[in-house]
């Protein structure tokens, strides 16, 4: 079966806290999902996100906390206006933008959390390997930078 | 309160509002209104003549919640610190009509000042602790609750009732004067429920037994406590509820609903027994309602004055629920008390202590420890365009002269201006593009098991 590669960019507060304790209560969720761990969500640039389809993510999902819950009281905001806008501009690029979600997971909700990455990584499996012109396939070594 | 008061290092400030709150912790810059109480606090004694003389009586008083009166220049109660009163501009028959000043002419010290304007201050502080309290939540939202008929009180009304200061001098009594014969107590009114409250206000099953062992004290009538879950948290409360069952309180377990009705001139309490699982109908007297804890309503107005965070029921944010209940994310404040979330009168104390100790901590030792990760500004990269500041939480970015610069004590390392900078200028300490990128191509780069 294929397997997508799934990168996860997780809020350290809420999301990381969340998914630590889906393994500590021993939850099953699938191994697709390789997490980044990020002060905020806010942290979280349109630009990282499309270097991540291009450096080899079949899906991206990006988790935070709740509105209303952010450590950083507003960062969550300005995730939450980013990713609509990018997953739009996703479509013109010819990504679907279903490969692109961002879900509030809180640091107690350990079973959304889980249940979160086993939906995703159907979708994203349902979807098929990511094809981008010129997409890299292996990370090429000390390639950084944003440009 | 007194010793507050009169303590040489601490200045009260009674009757005034922050206004603006700026700088970063040790330099904090607050903008105080003080407003003009037509008292000169430096010259009154606190005799209490004024009010004594005061013709404008019959205003409700905000301290008896209505149920007791007040005159137009007043102290809210009588051990209120500062003993200094206070005119209420709104009912003082010489702000009303332009005649009267009986409390000018007859103050023994000439304290009182009709001409006395609002006074702004600014302070410089090094640290701050938020203590704001609580509102206690409305019974009137709560469905069935039958607040709004005769002889259906809150848990805070009841208190007045039965306080010997109260405005029927500790007598617990019906509309019509007479003493009731029976009262309900019911708990959880308004906490505890999805449609309501989530959360427990941990106060109210307590003051409940309280006032059921109180009603024994005073009365002879017959208490059932309709409660749902006993919470005798603390130490030595479980052997209160003991004792008050001793007392003679009915106790009665109910499911989640609960409903306060009118009949023949009674109360009737609806409620289903958990235990046998029938209906039950209690005739009573007199319902007081156990209300809980909210936040207060101008709570979000104040975080934002100061910059710190709230949780999803609108109480302030702790920076971390276990580690760090008494400090926010904003490094210099400090919160206390019921403002931080539901809690008694010992756990207050005791965080407010904490408070206290922390905010002098700090300020003993003259030096601050900065977060490792936070936020840098490459110069010859920025613009100015003033993206990061719009984006940052906490306003610790300025551009001041075309180029963004980042205060490094305000600033908390959430990151959120380096993934707004257009031509990444910033950069946050520990997660620069470099290393998230490389990190992100690491995890690529294998395969999935």
């Amino acid at each position: 079966m294929y397997e997508p590669k799934i990168v996860g960019y997780l809020c350290t507060w809420c999301s990381y806290t969340g998914a630590d304790l889906a393994g500590t209560t021993r939850l099953k969720y699938p191994s697709n999902l390789r997490v980044v761990r990020l002060p905020c969500s806010g942290r979280v640039s349109p630009e990282l996100i499309l270097r991540t389809f291009r450096d080899g993510a079949d899906g991206v999902i990006v988790m935070g906390c709740h509105p209303g819950e952010c450590h950083y009281s507003s960062g969550n905001h300005r995730t939450a206006k980013r990713i609509p806008v990018l997953q739009r501009l996703l479509g013109y690029a010819g990504i679907e933008p279903e490969r692109l979600r961002l879900e509030w997971v809180s640091a107690s909700e350990a079973d959304h959390f889980a249940q979160t990455v086993r939906e995703f990584t159907e979708t994203v499996r349902s979807l098929g390997p990511l094809q981008l012109n010129g997409r890299r396939q292996a990370a090429p070594q000390g390639a950084a930078g944003g440009k | 309160m007194v010793s507050v008061g009169q303590h040489p290092n601490i200045e009260l400030l009674s009757y005034s509002e922050v206004e603006r709150v700026s700088g970063y912790v040790g330099n904090f810059q607050v903008q105080v209104r003080k407003k003009a109480r037509y008292v000169n606090e430096d010259l009154c004694t606190g005799c209490g003549l004024c009010e004594e003389k005061c013709p404008a009586r019959n205003i409700p008083s905000e301290f008896n919640l209505g149920l007791g009166t007040r005159k137009a220049i007043y102290r809210p109660f009588p051990q209120a610190v500062p003993s200094t009163p206070v005119l209420d501009k709104a009912h003082c028959i010489y702000f009303e009509r332009g005649k009267c000043r009986a409390c000018e002419k007859l103050c023994p010290r000439k304290a009182i000042d009709f001409e006395q304007q609002d006074k702004s201050l600014e302070l410089e502080v090094g640290t701050i602790i938020l203590a704001t309290g609580f509102d206690p939540a409305d019974p009137s939202h709560v469905a069935q609750s039958g607040y709004g008929l005769d002889n259906v009180v809150t848990g805070l009304e009841f208190e007045r009732l039965v306080n010997a200061g109260g405005p029927t001098g500790g007598k617990v009594l019906l509309k019509d004067g007479t003493p009731p014969r029976s009262i309900a107590i019911l708990h959880c009114i308004g906490s505890r429920d999805e449609r309501y409250h989530e959360y427990c206000s941990r106060v109210c099953c307590m003051y409940s037994l309280k006032f059921a062992h109180l009603v024994r004290d005073t009365t002879r009538a017959q208490v059932y406590e309709v409660y749902r879950d006993m919470r005798a948290f603390g130490k030595g409360y479980e052997e209160f509820f003991t004792r008050v069952e001793k007392e003679g309180a009915v106790f009665v377990r109910r499911g989640d609903g609960v409903e306060v009705a009118k009949q023949d001139g009674h109360l009737l309490v609806r409620a289903e027994e958990v235990f046998s699982g029938e209906k039950v109908e209690l005739p009573v007297d007199m319902v007081v309602l156990g209300i809980g804890m909210e936040p207060r309503k101008d709570a979000g107005q104040t975080a934002r004055l100061f910059g710190i965070g709230r949780s999803r029921e609108g109480f302030f944010m702790e920076k971390h629920p276990k580690l760090a209940p008494i400090e926010t994310a904003s490094s210099g404040i400090f919160i206390a008390g019921a403002c931080q979330g539901p809690k008694d009168i010992p756990d207050t104390v005791a965080q407010a202590g904490a408070a206290a100790a922390a905010a002098l901590d700090m300020m003993d030792l003259g030096r601050v420890a900065l977060d490792p990760s936070i936020a840098h500004v490459q110069a010859d990269r920025c613009s100015g365009c003033g993206e990061c500041a719009v984006a940052c939480p906490y306003s610790a970015i300025q551009v001041i002269e075309g180029v963004a610069q980042v205060s490094e004590y305000t600033c908390k390392g959430c990151g959120t201006c380096a993934s707004a900078c257009p031509s990444k200028a910033v950069s946050l300490d520990h997660y620069a593009d470099e290393q998230l990128v490389a990190e992100m191509q690491g995890l690529l780069s294998m395969e999935v098991a």
